[in-house]
């Protein structure tokens, strides 16, 4: 070892460095090797951090895709507050999905539960085929649940959008294979390796906005399924259900009538760093209904092609 | 928080208690949280594992896909991610039973040290001989072996003693690193995270401990090779400015990005560009909009040049002096992954650093007999084989030995009609 370069060489990355080099590598992969991507953006951390990063691995030029939301019609008014600002802010087009039309003209039915979560899969493939999008970036992580933990960088999905978990490509290398035919698509998932806690150290690094939901705020809620879940129009406390007003915050952002808030004083992003470290509780475990219908809940939505 | 990225893969064979090792490892560095592990404790005593009440079946955690719990078995390469105050892990979970050869390729790719699993009543067997040959063929850098169940021979040290001689002389064999070996037992939790009591005879690193200290493969390559760059696309805005940038400045604005193989980048370098050969200078090194004036392997940038330079994706910039001749030639080891067979005479698609090329399956030479790593007569590869064979490329590239330079020697055969990964390859003479 070259005692010279030890001194001055800049290569001793942190953890925060070297995931955000891989994520802009395969940003960049994706935009040179396929016609149409998109981005899936919710105005979720995850989403906004994705967004982050393309802007920086293309500046100075813009970000150069649109961006698909699928609106369950049960969203934080805050959050689409802030997508709308945010595309307008980055000069993107914005593409919306919305599940409301297909409840009213009858290809979608509510369900039982009420919870529109299992219902954005078949928006979201209309979408991807009428913008002809041969490769749609998502902010999934592989530290969210089991079945995401054995999913790829580059995912090939058929026609239906279907994921085969027992038949996907090797990942080798830094060598990401997006062939693909007619009909296919790609999800690229470019923060595959990060986890909650890097994804607030980077935004509390790199001063990323975010919906306000995020940080503590005093809000009407009351209890169901261990969570605390907010009054609304979407999601009205049931006779029995005791409504009071709590500080809570979001640690994810989802479809209203199935995202639960936490008890929490963190105010400022670096509150949240510090809580997001010691809390003993995973971000779905704690805050998602839809995962708690069985242990393979997420692997069945996304064999149906669910993000 | 300066805490650096490791990437390491664990492989085993059946029953040799990997899961557990990698529940354990994840659950003592505090990694499981209290809902992971309430479900898994739940499902743990649905299936009456265990005598004691409480008793976690931790390979429940790792086992993700229903067939997998159903079965009681894992079926592909799973991901999990844990920290210390001293680094990131980044743990490719390996199955052992199923497409061995390609798991263990998938996790070994990106590894900066693999952990073979060995149980210490069985020794080596014939399946860790395939995990450390393919390590040695992908060059990974630190190999770790740790002999698991040694709580069930009393924490023997003569047991342990036997199966360490066993390693050492098969790393010889092999021409492997010298391999770390650990006496664990995943079930206990001893030498895992900690020293065990239960083991005074030995006197080295628990598994944590050296995962925490092992150089990573960026922090022992980036200082010793030349700068090599693969140009992914040219960053040209024209009229379609990002916020806030000043349209004036910006309007002529050209770079090429990507994320630098190798070495070193600093404004005011001489560098060389393939094709062609052109030289000239960097006068910028762009990372988002921060200007830097230096940047190392695996970092992502946009390169200004002094000249204009007619180059475009596949493009590779480096060091002045430091290309190495292109070839259309190669001579490669191949990890046959897909069930379809390989033949002599196949058209297939190459893609290394940023360049996909149309290439020919000249010969196939033999395949590894992946005990003693020969190489025997065959005319074809099967899957999970690893054989030598010959290519022919439809255009030139700049590839050098893998042994000699990882990025620019590694590369994917594709098919050319559905797309499907065939093989894992890397340049490496016939002799090696």
């Amino acid at each position: 070892m070259s005692a010279i370069d030890t001194l001055t060489s800049p290569s001793r990355l942190g953890a925060l460095d070297t995931l955000e080099s891989e994520s802009i590598h395969i940003i960049r992969e994706v935009v040179a090797e396929f016609e149409r991507p998109v981005l899936l953006f919710s105005g979720g951390k995850d989403s906004v951090l994705v967004l982050h990063l393309a802007a920086k691995a293309f500046w100075p030029a813009k970000v150069p895709f649109p961006v698909l939301h699928v609106d369950t019609g049960h969203n934080f008014p805050e959050v689409i507050d802030f997508r709308d600002r945010t595309v307008a802010r980055l000069g993107l087009r914005l593409e919306v999905a919305a599940v409301q039309d297909y409840l009213d003209d009858g290809r979608l039915q509510e369900r039982a539960d009420g919870t529109r979560n299992p219902l954005q899969t078949l928006p979201l493939l209309d979408a991807i085929a009428a913008g002809r999008h041969d490769a749609v970036f998502g902010g999934a992580r592989r530290d969210e649940d089991k079945a995401r933990a054995k999913e790829r960088i580059l995912s090939l999905r058929d026609e239906f959008g279907q994921w085969d978990p027992r038949n996907q490509r090797p990942e080798l290398w830094d060598l990401y294979n997006g062939r693909h035919t007619v009909g296919q698509h790609v999800r690229a998932f470019p923060i595959s390796n990060w986890t909650e806690l890097d994804v607030w150290r980077y935004i509390e690094r790199e001063g990323i906005e975010l919906p306000p939901l995020y940080y503590a705020h005093e809000r009407e809620v009351y209890r169901r399924d261990g969570m605390w879940r907010a009054v609304s129009e979407v999601s009205p406390a049931r006779p029995g259900e005791h409504v009071e007003r709590r500080t809570v915050r979001y640690r994810t952002v989802g479809d209203m009538s199935c995202t639960g808030a936490v008890e929490s004083d963190a105010a400022s992003v670096a509150e949240v760093v510090r809580e997001v470290a010691t809390s003993t509780l995973t971000e779905r475990g704690a805050t998602r209904a839809d995962d708690r219908i069985s242990e393979a809940a997420m692997e069945d939505r996304k064999k149906d092609g669910y993000f | 928080m300066g805490d650096a990225l490791f990437r390491f893969a664990t492989a085993g064979s059946v029953d040799d208690g990997k899961s557990t090792l990698v529940g354990r490892l994840l659950h003592d560095s505090k990694a499981i949280l209290a809902d992971q592990l309430e479900s898994v404790a739940r499902t743990s005593a649905e299936r009456g594992f265990g005598g004691e009440p409480g008793a976690i079946d931790f390979a429940l955690l790792t086992d993700g896909l229903r067939a997998e719990r159903e079965q009681g078995i894992t079926i592909d390469v799973a991901y999990r991610y844990f920290s210390t105050g001293r680094r990131s892990f980044i743990l490719a979970d390996c199955p052992g039973h199923v497409q061995y050869t390609r798991n263990m390729v998938t996790g070994a790719t990106t590894a900066d040290a693999v952990v073979v699993l060995v149980d210490a009543r069985k020794g080596v067997l014939e399946q860790t001989r395939r995990h450390l040959a393919v390590v040695q063929l992908l060059r990974v850098p630190h190999v770790i072996v740790a002999v698991n169940k040694i709580d069930l021979l009393a924490y023997a040290q003569s047991a342990f003693d036997t199966v360490a001689a066993d390693v050492t002389a098969l790393t010889r064999e092999l021409g492997l690193p010298e391999a770390h070996v650990i006496p664990v037992s995943a079930l206990a939790g001893d030498n895992i995270v900690a020293r065990s009591a239960n083991t005074p005879w030995y006197t080295g690193p628990a598994l944590l401990e050296l995962l925490e200290s092992l150089p990573s493969l960026d922090e022992l390559e980036t200082e010793l090779e030349a700068l090599r760059m693969p140009v992914q696309l040219v960053v040209r805005p024209q009229g379609a400015l990002a916020p806030d940038v000043d349209a004036e400045s910006y309007r002529d604005y050209r770079a090429f990005a990507g994320r630098i193989a190798s070495g070193t980048v600093r404004v005011g370098d001489e560098v060389q560009v393939f094709p062609g050969g052109a030289t000239t200078t960097v006068t910028g090194i762009d990372a988002g909009a921060v200007q830097l004036d230096a940047a190392s392997a695996p970092q992502s940038v946009s390169l200004r040049l002094a000249d204009e330079i007619d180059a475009a994706r596949g493009a590779v910039i480096a060091a002045s002096g430091s290309l190495p001749t292109p070839r259309r030639e190669l001579e490669a080891a191949l990890f046959q992954l897909d069930a379809r067979p390989l033949t002599p005479g196949a058209r297939v698609l190459v893609k290394t650093g940023t360049s996909t090329v149309q290439a020919l399956i000249t010969a196939v030479h033999g395949r590894r007999d992946l005990a003693t790593l020969e190489l025997q007569p065959a005319d074809r590869l099967d899957a999970n084989d690893i054989g030598q064979v010959a290519l022919k490329l439809s255009a030139e590239l700049p590839v050098e030995p893998y042994a000699e330079h990882r990025r620019a020697g590694a590369f994917l055969v594709i098919h050319p009609q559905d797309g499907a990964t065939l093989a894992a390859a890397i340049v490496t003479p016939p002799a090696a």
